[in-house]
């Protein structure tokens, strides 16, 4: 098990936003987040590597495991976020150059070699099926690329400190069907190596690309499976509607 | 149908008017704020022009010769040190109120409202301040360095809201990216926040070279007037608008008096050029 979690619940000062949230997120394995707007998604991926921390008036109880490790306990904030990287919904490369986005988090961590950095560089670029497009423009701002060439340089990015777990918010939802595919077919491919957790609003995506689903419902977790039940036969009606668009 | 057609005309008729009307508004007032303008440096440019003589610049004044150059050298000098007093102490204020206080608390609001009342004091007030606390008080006396943390006092307030202004403009996004690559706050800061800001502060250090450089009121009383070099931060001095105010209020120098307008125009110009030239450069990085 790479998460595992127990009674977590989640409040906005008197909002209460994760009800009782109780699942085991297995590692090398592709995890689907689903659910209609506003039911929680973000916020449970947010608890996941702590960045609901900077939100003001957020209490979480109940608890999560990292590999064992309780997450919300003496564990270095920094450090857990290097080995939970996250991509989110719209691109957000920092403005500087192509070079220097990637190079940023190893840099935090302490690396300088430049020989090094270089290969890190590359390395993730690679990994995030990129590098071609950008190996001649490395010293370019990153903000002259395409909205789907910036989601794989976010996605090289949060793969360049190393971590263990990709937590991704939505991140094909801003870009056009080739960008989404590619960024598919990525995940397919970083699950070997990484474990991957990912919100999606499009079912074909999840069916796709996913092993295992959570449907969400106003803070609570309805049903969590493997893919290919929770598609093909719900146990919970309300899933079952969602799923096959009757929702609401 | 016709009706119709008719309103629709009436309509662009209409609208063509008041573009026009609003076409007309925009050049009159450009017309007017920039001959206003040029008015105003021609004039000085045109009784002081033909007075500046190589004896101006001579190292010191005397009562013969009026020279301004202590003055030119006392204003740089007064830049310098006012900002270096003033520009740390506003950016780390600034950062703080953005990215460490939680938002809404106490001690942003005091420090929002002192600011914005000391935004609001007149000069002469604070060079008051600055006599009694700085040269009595702390037995600094009448010096530049008196001078230097009343002008710094008195600018605090624009570099710390230029400087929290483009921090607030920063999109959060930046700061998510960075946190989830585990970077700290600290590290947030420096390496992604404060560079997107720099444009804004530099706008800020813009604005306050140029009150620092216009300021008269303030000085009057804290660094004296002895008109010379100065030799350590514990000198007297003149300022050249200072030393424009004195060399007019007598009245036999009115001449020098342009020629010294002049100088400090183009001191004023120089310095904003030099700024915009460090801002397109901090630019052209990001
Ligand atoms: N910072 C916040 N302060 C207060 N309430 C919040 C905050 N963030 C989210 N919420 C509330 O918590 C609930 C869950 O929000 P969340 O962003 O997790 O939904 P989501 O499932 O990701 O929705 P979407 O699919 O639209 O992204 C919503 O009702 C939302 O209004
Ligand atoms: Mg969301």
């Amino acid at each position: 098990m790479k998460f595992v979690l127990s009674e977590v619940n989640l409040w906005y000062n008197d909002f209460q936003a994760l009800q009782n949230v109780s699942m085991d997120i297995k590692a090398n394995e592709v995890t689907a987040f689903i659910g209609p707007s506003g039911c929680g998604k973000s916020t449970l991926i947010k608890s996941l590597n702590r960045m609901n921390d900077l939100i003001e008036g957020c209490k979480i109880t109940g608890f999560i495991q990292l590999d064992g490790e309780d997450v919300y306990g003496s564990m270095d904030v920094n450090l857990l976020r290097k080995r939970v990287g996250m991509v989110f919904q719209k691109p957000n490369p920092f403005p500087m150059s192509v070079y220097d986005n990637i190079a940023f988090g190893p840099r935090t961590h302490g690396i300088k070699n430049k020989r090094e950095l270089d290969e890190i560089v590359e390395k993730s670029l690679h990994d995030a099926a990129i590098w071609d497009e950008v190996k001649d423009r490395l010293k370019k701002s990153a903000l002259g690329l395409s909205g789907g060439q910036q989601q794989r340089l976010c996605i090289a990015r949060a793969l360049s400190v190393s971590p263990d777990v990709l937590l991704m918010d939505e991140p094909t939802s801003a870009l056009d069907p080739i960008s989404t595919g590619k960024i598919e077919d990525l995940v397919m491919e970083l699950k070997k190596n990484y474990t991957v957790i990912i919100v999606t609003h499009n079912m074909q995506q999840a069916t796709r690309i996913s092993d295992k689903t959570a449907f969400f419902l106003l803070g609570e977790v309805i049903e969590f499976g493997d893919t290919d039940q929770i598609f093909s036969m719900p146990r919970d009606k309300r899933c079952e509607d969602y799923i096959t668009g009757r929702f609401g | 149908m016709v009706v119709k057609m008719d309103y629709i005309k009436k309509q662009i008729k209409r609208k063509k008017t008041s573009d026009w009307v609003r076409f007309f508004a925009m050049w009159i007032s450009v017309i007017i704020t920039v001959s206003i303008l040029l008015y105003i440096v021609g004039f000085i440019l045109i009784r002081g022009i033909p007075h500046i003589r190589p004896s101006l610049f001579s190292l010191t004044y005397t009562t013969q010769n009026q020279s301004l150059f202590p003055a030119l050298v006392t204003t740089i000098y007064m830049v310098g040190i006012t900002l270096l007093i003033a520009v740390p102490f506003g950016i780390f204020t600034a950062i703080y109120l953005v990215e460490y206080a939680s938002r809404g608390s106490k001690v942003v609001k005091i420090i929002r409202m002192t600011t914005e009342t000391l935004a609001g004091i007149p000069s002469i007030v604070f060079g008051l301040f600055g006599y009694i606390f700085f040269a009595n008080w702390l037995g600094w006396g009448k010096s530049i360095l008196a001078g230097c943390f009343t002008l710094a006092i008195m600018i605090l307030p624009i570099i710390m809201r230029t400087t929290e202004e483009s921090l607030k403009s920063i999109p959060d996004a930046y700061r998510e990216g960075s946190f989830s690559l585990g970077a700290g706050r600290l590290r947030t800061v420096i390496r992604v926040t404060l560079p997107s800001a720099m444009p804004g502060v530099f706008a800020g250090i813009i604005l306050s070279v140029g009150r620092i450089v216009g300021e008269t009121a303030a000085l009057i009383y804290t660094i004296g007037s002895v008109i010379k070099i100065p030799e350590s931060l514990f000198s007297q001095g003149r300022t050249l608008a200072l030393h424009v105010l004195q060399l007019a209020g007598e009245g036999h120098h009115r001449n020098e008096a342009y020629a010294t307008a002049v100088v400090l125009l183009v001191v004023v110009l120089s310095i904003n050029l030099l700024s915009s030239f460090i801002e397109r450069k901090f630019k052209n990085r990001l």
